[in-house]
């Protein structure tokens, strides 16, 4: 019945791992076609995979897992969709009714043990009800603010002694449950005057605008205003990377044009995005002179940490479509020699500082930069890959050197900020679509998390290719001990103990590839993206004295105090 | 600034530790903590006060309406409202102390509802505030025991909570 109702919501493709508990489900699985199971090799990377086939494709991703250690291996990968406002239904099977509550054998409390990080669960209290409660944890999954849901199954109940009419639901109502559509007109017409009048505009995006669908649309609205936008970590892709008006990533490793920008700024609109930490820096200084819009549909995310001037709760589609019409309705056009003006500064701080008018770092030594490792990655696959990313400095420069130009490409984990999200990830977007180009970004740290879905990969031929920007440390973690602590390197070291991943990829009946010389990056690379069938571990030795730069000074910055190199500070 | 917020929730397990979660959660405190099922049995009613500025408790609204099971709340304090809790307390009362107890659960218009040759047990009803009046009235050395139900509340006039 619960598969029979997974496969009635149109579900294709389960990401999981069985056990005790799950048994009588997997047996389902076994007798039936049209849902595909993918079997990881941790419950942690079947969580990211399915998270990363919802990033990827709009789809609620699915995950099954066993009760007890299944269950509790699939929390990080929970807590890393939730963070991000992800799609996700987590089955976990529970022991059997009557036991619950004896510490049976393989018992936890995963309602419990999961109820702070996930948007609601539910636990199946007779076979009858699975169908109303799948279809409502769909629902709840995906409408809204989206986020992960729960449905913890005892055993018992996946093998009832009756049987029962089964018919799937095709609509759910759930009274306390009606989450945001259209905002408040009145409160649109006021955001859009205020953008009219604006001098110094900047439209700041985040994944609300990708996870909303509202990407073509923003795209409009910045284009006929002629605005600057920039976007957050999570809402890279959501307008046009490469394109003039966008002004590259806000926040802490954001560019020196955006956060400047924003700080001097008159107006921002703020889309689909939740005023971060890493991307405010000291609240009390954020942005002082600006008068803020803020669209989201979370209510809660609005006025959270910085004060909004004109809210509206409402889905970014519906609200965009709404100003869209507003500002040509009203034939009003921006005050042009004001943003004229505007650009022609955005323009010179480009010039002065900006990472894309010029490279930023040493381009003079012999070591491979890991900037221009992803520069090289951006040429080979044309701008086009689904990137995927592990935590750390290999991240940071993938989000400031890839442009993004579609949404939807760029998969990484930015609010709970977990390594190990990389590989699983690439794999959840191979599964999505098996014949896209799936690059995963990552570091020698990063990728030891997962590193045994390297064997998933083999199973399912899935050909991600693996780009591991070698610095032989936690070079995030250093960067910060460089910074912070006078260079005493407390446990972000390995003394020579990594592992010859070539011979590991290998060892998995992949390829492997180690670069080491600047010369033959482009190459290796390019040879690299040919064996399109095939898994290919690119081990990448890179200059491993470098850090992420810009970067917000902190704590007690501004969003205009950035350190632009180890020497050099705005 | 203290805020009475009554909330309608679904009868359903797992509905109030997801509430309290939510708090400890988000480090918002919970002074007081009242449920009930209600009239409607699919539905439980909870109060709570809880201490916080403006955009504190308007935080505490918003992740309390998120919250799936949550069918309705409100901020009671908003409003006109009367507020009510219970207290039994059992004070030491012998020799010339029991007329003097006495004397002051009158003036309180409580209730002796148990007694002893050397205590008596109290009833008490009241708006927060006047409990601790009393309390304060009856004095720490001859308190043996309190039990206070935590504040509920409902608005005056025409205004009602429901569906
Ligand atoms: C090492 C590291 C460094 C980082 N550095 C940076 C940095 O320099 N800059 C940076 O920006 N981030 C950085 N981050 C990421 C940061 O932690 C946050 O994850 C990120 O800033 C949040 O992005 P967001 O504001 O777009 O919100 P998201 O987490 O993407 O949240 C989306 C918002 O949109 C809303 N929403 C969802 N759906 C809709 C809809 N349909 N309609 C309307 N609204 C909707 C949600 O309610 C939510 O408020 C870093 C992370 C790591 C791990
Ligand atoms: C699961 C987990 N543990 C610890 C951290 C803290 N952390 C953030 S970045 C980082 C270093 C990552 O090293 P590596 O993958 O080699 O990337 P690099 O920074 O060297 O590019 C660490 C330990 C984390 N983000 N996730
Ligand atoms: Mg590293």
């Amino acid at each position: 019945m619960l598969i029979r109702s997974l496969r009635d919501e149109g579900v294709e493709c389960i990401f999981g791992y069985p056990g005790g508990a799950a048994l009588h489900i997997y047996d389902a699985i076994f007798r039936q076609q049209d849902v595909k199971h993918i079997l990881v090799r941790h419950e942690q990377a079947a969580t990211h995979a399915a998270d990363a086939y919802s990033r990827a494709t709009g789809r609620v991703g699915t995950v099954l897992v066993t009760s007890g250690p299944g269950a509790t291996n699939a929390i990080t990968g929970i807590a890393t969709a939730y963070m991000d406002s992800i799609p996700m239904v987590v089955i976990s099977g529970q022991v059997v009714s009557e036991r619950i509550g004896e510490d049976a054998f393989q018992e936890t409390d995963m309602v419990g043990v999961s109820r702070p990080i996930v948007k609601h669960s539910f636990m199946v209290k007779h076979a009858s009800e699975i169908p109303d409660l799948v279809k409502k944890a769909y629902y709840i999954a995906s409408t809204g603010r989206p986020g992960p849901v729960v449905i913890d199954v005892p055993k018992d109940i996946t093998a009832p002694n009756e049987t029962f009419p089964y018919e799937y639901p095709e609509r759910v109502k759930i009274r306390s449950y009606t989450p945001a559509t259209r905002g408040h007109s009145g409160q649109i017409k006021k955001a859009v005057q205020l953008l009219m009048e604006a001098k110094r505009p900047v439209i700041y995006a985040g994944g609300g605008v990708i996870l909303g669908n509202g990407c073509d649309l923003l795209t409009e609205l910045a284009r006929m205003l002629n605005y600057p936008v920039t976007n957050t970590l999570m809402g890279l892709g959501a307008y046009p990377g490469s394109d003039r008006q966008f002004l590259g990533m806000l926040g802490m490793h954001g560019t020196f044009e955006a956060n400047t920008a924003m700080h001097h700024s008159d107006v921002i609109l703020a889309v689909g995005a939740r005023f971060d930490d890493r991307v405010t820096n000291t609240v009390s200084k954020f942005c002082p002179s600006a008068k803020i819009i803020h669209i989201d549909v979370d209510p809660a995310s609005i006025s959270k940490t910085v004060a909004a001037d004109v809210p509206i709760v409402g889905a970014v589609d519906s609200v965009l479509t709404d100003m869209l019409a507003l500002v040509k309705e009203s034939g009003e056009k921006p005050d042009g020699e004001a943003i004229a003006a505007w650009w022609k500064q955005i323009d010179e701080w480009r010039e002065r500082h900006g990472i894309y008018t010029k490279s930023r770092y040493r381009t003079d030594g012999d070591k491979i930069m890991p900037q221009d490792v992803i520069k090289t990655l951006y040429e080979v696959t044309k701008g086009d890959a689904y990137v995927t990313s592990d935590v750390g400095q290999h991240q940071m420069f993938a989000a400031q050197y890839y442009l993004f130009d579609k949404p939807r490409r760029w998969i990484n984990s930015g609010g709970l900020g977990t390594m190990g999200f990389g590989l699983p990830a690439a794999m959840g977007c191979q599964v999505a679509d098996k014949d896209a180009v799936v690059a995963c970004v990552t570091g020698e740290g990063s990728i030891q998390m997962c590193i045994q879905e390297l064997s998933t990969c083999a199973q399912y031929h899935l050909p991600v290719k693996i780009i591991c920007l070698n610095n032989q440390a936690l070079g995030m973690v250093k960067q910060w001990q460089d910074m912070q602590y006078d260079s005493r390197y407390s446990e972000s070291l390995y003394e020579d103990s990594l592992p010859d991943f070539v011979k590991l990829a290998e060892a998995y009946g992949h390829v492997g590839m180690k670069v080491t010389k600047k010369e033959e990056l482009k190459a290796k690379m390019e040879e690299c993206f040919a064996l399109t069938d095939r898994v290919v571990f690119m081990d990448i030795s890179v200059d491993s004295t470098e850090h992420v730069y810009p970067m917000h000074v902190a704590p007690n910055g501004s969003m205009r105090d950035m350190w632009l190199s180890k020497t050099e500070r705005t | 600034m203290r805020r009475i917020i009554s909330v309608l929730v679904e009868n359903a397990p797992g509905a109030l530790s997801r509430v309290v979660g939510l708090f400890s959660q988000r480090g918002y405190n919970i002074e007081t903590l009242t449920v009930a099922p209600t009239e409607d049995p699919t539905l439980s009613r909870l109060t709570l006060t809880t201490i916080g500025d403006d955009h504190k408790i308007e935080q505490i609204t918003k992740h309390l309406n998120k919250l799936i099971d949550v069918v309705k709340l409100v901020d009671l304090s908003e409003g006109a409202h009367i507020e009510r809790e219970l207290m039994l307390i059992k004070v030491k009362a012998s020799g010339a102390q029991r007329a003097e107890v006495k004397r002051c659960v009158d003036i309180f218009r409580g209730q002796i509802v148990d007694v002893t040759s050397t205590l008596y047990t109290i009833q008490i009803t009241g708006a927060a505030d006047k409990l601790d009046a009393f309390v304060q009235a009856v004095g720490d050395a001859a308190i043996l025991e309190v039990v206070r139900t935590g504040v509920s509340g409902i608005s005056r006039g025409e205004k009602v909570l429901s569906l």
